[in-house]
């Protein structure tokens, strides 16, 4: 009756019950920030020189320079051309690799060869099968309009063939039962049902194919990039900014424009 | 069958469109196809190089094959650099990533102009590719791997702190009623009532992002910023298209380990 | 017209779930098909136009034994087999006359599918049977848009647009409120006479099953231990079908359909 309530004391349990694996993984991340940062091959002379010399850029680029209209234009023409044709054409790749690669409708080895585009298509980036087609092709806006093609083909065809395998079933076995082979399954049960993802993810290929246009040109497949490049290599940093305004500015109008076309589409 | 049989004077009809739909879809697909002839027509192809295209990339992965391993040390240590590079700068990105979350989430700003900061922050690094921050950083630090994290790191930025503003409108308020009411002032709501609710995501997207940055990260070396680029660049340059053919392999596999490690971690925060 | 011989069915599952059926279907007329949920029902229905692949026995579809069709064969089978499912499985994003016309696939070349340019005798039989079913106002209306009743509807007519030598109708009502389902149901019976068709309905519902049936048959385990009139049902026989098992079915079961041509890994709604 008399005796005092023992006295307790609370901490909030750690994250991490286990305290070797607890303070492990801490100094496992700051060793392993230490090496990252004392194996990179930072030249600390050249980065120290970096801030006045960005004054003196910054400084150069302002005011922009919109005198040379011409070659942007051309340039952002460019672009756009190769954003539409790449579009069209990749997405319409698109479809059959989606289909092959949706595991519900297609037999396994099918399945496999679909994947393994998609994947192929996806795992590089867009810079660096723009130089491949540039040494391929040579330069200009063809290079940048494969490119393009592959990046989309990764992308819509990877979202479609996900769209493909979450169809509902019953409506491919109501058409199977009546006697239809397997085009006409595609055709009737198959695409009804993925085309307003199809045109949703077409639009929205369409303004990442209009950003993606923009810089394979820095390695010479078309394009603005190429402009851009062009500037920053005369040191010409007052038009390089110039293009860059319009760049964001068409790249905001183009967002929005998808965007609300997409929230229409649902 | 009876039911087929009763005689009609005048035979059914049916279309898929009526005329009204018909005449929209005709007026879009003409033009999409004089946008589409238009793109065509003024686009400065070269078309004997168009017909030749297939043949040519062919020939190119004829000339890759076998890949050459024989520089496999220097391109691990490169596929390391742009490792590194990835992780760095998706740490570095966080600590402008997280404020400028905080600033750009409606619930959480402390005003109309930081807001509006925010914002501006968000769609300025988002809409810049990393490409041209990496010109940019070369132009001011010189080629090399800073010029590398900074660009990979300001690209970072706003895709971070957007998703993470998202989450941030998105928490429950219930919550933070409970702290408010509890006494608890604005530090406090942020620890107790938003922290909790969103963490989870913030790690997603920081992992997501990261496997997004070690793809980003191998074509820096294309305009001087560090990493497998470089001697991407430097194989094809020198037309040793066999090294080039391994540099990719090399390129292939990492990405697909990134992928399949932070799809793995996500599914863990989440 | 239809005659099941020793059909046995075993999912990869392992388990065997119908256990060496027979059965012959004559002419028109209703059959229903009862038994709890999981007897097999479903399965047995899927196998006459091959959804399912039967494990062994035959199955003779107007002279025609289905099992061990392949490509354009068991295409041609499957179109004097008319189905209608129990969630009516419509392309929901296509017009009611569309799907009405997907009944005549199989007979219909790719062109004239993708192009939608059917010839003009389905229209007018397309027209005709919507007219049947009070479907004539909705031609043009998107299949989603309709309401259920209005959906068995077109399920009933885009399968009568086949052809069909014999009809299936795997639970055609369990998705519907009590009256439509007796509206369709009494449509279902009407046609059949009308058209002289033989028609073969899973049922959970043994009220409907006495009321619209010529001839019904119990299925319990795989196994069929009922086979009669309608009106020789009586509560010994409906103990025996449904004793033990789980549950007199007015209720709405769980369907597993499907899964077996996706190879078995995702269950349907
Ligand atoms: N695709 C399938 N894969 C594996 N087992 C299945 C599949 N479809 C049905 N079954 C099993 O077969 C049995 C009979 O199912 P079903 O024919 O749907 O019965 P009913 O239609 O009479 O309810 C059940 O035990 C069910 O779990
Ligand atoms: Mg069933």
């Amino acid at each position: 009756m008399s005796a005092a309530p023992p006295k307790r004391t609370w901490r909030k349990p750690p994250a991490i019950a286990n305290p070797v694996l607890r303070y492990g993984l801490l100094g496992l991340t700051f060793g392993y920030l230490y090496w990252a940062v004392a194996s990179l091959p930072f030249d600390w002379n050249r980065i120290v020189q970096g801030f006045p010399r960005a004054v003196r850029i910054f400084g150069n680029a302002i005011p922009p320079e919109f005198a040379r209209s011409q070659l942007m234009i051309t340039g952002f023409t460019e672009s756009i051309q190769m954003a539409i044709i790449a579009t069209l054409i990749g997405v319409a790749l698109s479809v059959p690799v989606a289909v092959m690669a949706a595991r519900t409708i297609s037999p396994t080895p099918v399945y496999l060869l679909g994947r393994a585009i998609i994947i192929l298509a996806r795992s590089f980036h867009p810079v660096i099968v723009a130089i491949i087609f540039v040494k391929a092709v040579g330069f200009g806006a063809l290079a940048g309009i494969l490119t393009l093609i592959v990046y989309s083909l990764g992308f819509v065809g990877k979202l479609l063939a996900e769209a493909i395998e979450e169809v509902d079933y019953g409506q491919i076995e109501a058409i199977r039962a009546s006697g239809a082979g397997y085009f006409k399954v595609l055709v009737y049960a198959v695409f009804p049902q993925i085309l307003p993802r199809q045109v949703g993810l077409s639009i929205y290929q369409l303004d990442s194919n209009l950003r993606a246009s923009a810089v394979v040109g820095v390695v010479g497949a078309g394009g603005i990039g190429g402009t851009l490049m062009n500037a920053f290599r005369r040191f010409d940093y007052d038009f390089a900014l110039a293009i860059l305004m319009v760049l964001i500015a068409i790249i905001l109008v183009s967002e929005g424009i998808s965007g609300r076309i997409r929230r229409g589409l649902t | 069958m009876t039911l087929g049989e009763r005689e009609r004077a005048e035979p059914y009809r049916w279309q898929r469109f009526t005329l009204a739909e018909r005449l929209g879809r005709f007026l879009i697909y003409l033009v999409s196809a004089a946008i589409v002839f238009w793109a065509l027509r003024t686009l400065d192809v070269f078309w004997p190089w168009v017909w030749s295209a297939p043949t040519e990339i062919a020939d190119l992965f004829g000339r890759m094959t076998p890949p050459d391993l024989r520089r496999g040390d220097e391109i691990l240590r490169a596929m390391l650099e742009t490792i590194h590079i990835a992780t760095l700068a998706t740490f570095l990105s966080l600590f402008i990533a997280l404020p400028t979350a905080y600033i750009a989430a409606q619930n959480t700003t402390p005003n109309g102009v930081t807001l509006w900061i925010g914002r501006f922050i968000l769609v300025a690094t988002r809409s810049v590719n990393t490409i041209i921050w990496a010109l940019l950083f070369v132009a001011i630090f010189g080629p090399g791997v800073m010029a590398g994290i900074l660009a990979i790191a300001f690209r970072s930025i706003g895709f971070t702190a957007k998703l993470m503003a998202e989450a941030i409108e998105e928490i429950d308020r219930k919550p933070v009623e409970a702290v408010v009411a509890a006494g608890g002032d604005k530090g406090k709501i942020v620890l107790y009532g938003i922290v909790p609710q969103v963490l989870p995501t913030f790690l997603a997207v920081t992992i997501l992002r990261w496997d997004i940055n070690i793809r980003e990260s191998t074509v820096l070396g294309l305009v001087g910023a560090g990493g497998i680029g470089m001697i991407l660049q430097g194989a094809i340059d020198t037309f040793q298209w066999q090294t080039a053919a391994t540099i990719l392999i090399a390129i292939l596999i990492v990405v697909i380990l990134g992928e399949v490690v932070s799809s793995a971690l996500r599914k863990r925060v989440i | 017209m239809l005659r099941i011989t020793d059909l046995t069915k075993r999912y990869g599952t392992g388990e065997l779930v119908l256990k060496g059926l027979t059965l012959e279907i004559g002419g028109a007329g209703l059959t229903a098909i009862i038994g709890s949920s999981g007897a097999g029902k479903s399965t047995l229905l899927r196998c006459i136009n091959r959804l399912v692949e039967p494990t062994s026995g035959s199955i003779v579809v107007d002279g025609v034994d289905v099992t061990g069709l392949r490509g354009r064969r068991l295409r041609h089978a499957r179109r004097s087999i008319g189905m209608i499912f129990q969630g009516f499985n419509l392309i929901d994003r296509l017009s009611v006359m569309e799907n009405v016309l997907s009944g005549r696939l199989g007979y219909v070349g790719f062109a004239q599918a993708l192009t939608r340019r059917y010839p003009q005798a389905d229209i007018d039989r397309a027209f005709t049977l919507l007219e049947r079913v009070g479907l004539q106002d909705f031609v043009n209306t998107r299949a989603d848009t309709l309401s259920g009743g209005q959906r068995q509807r077109v399920g009933v007519v885009r399968a009568l647009m086949q052809d069909p030598k014999i009809l299936l109708a795997d639970e055609p009502t369990a998705s519907l409120d009590p009256k439509t389902s007796q509206q369709i149901m009494s449509l279902t019976r009407e046609l059949s006479e009308e058209l002289s068709l033989p028609v073969l309905v899973n049922i959970h519902n043994v009220h409907q099953a006495k009321e619209f049936a010529d001839r019904v048959v119990g299925l319990r385990y795989g196994t069929i231990i009922f086979d009669g009139a309608g009106s020789d049902l009586d509560d010994a026989a409906l103990d025996r079908i449904y004793e033990g098992t789980a549950g007199r079915g007015d209720e709405h079961g769980d369907e597993t359909v499907g899964a077996d041509a996706r190879g078995g890994t995702v269950a349907s709604p």
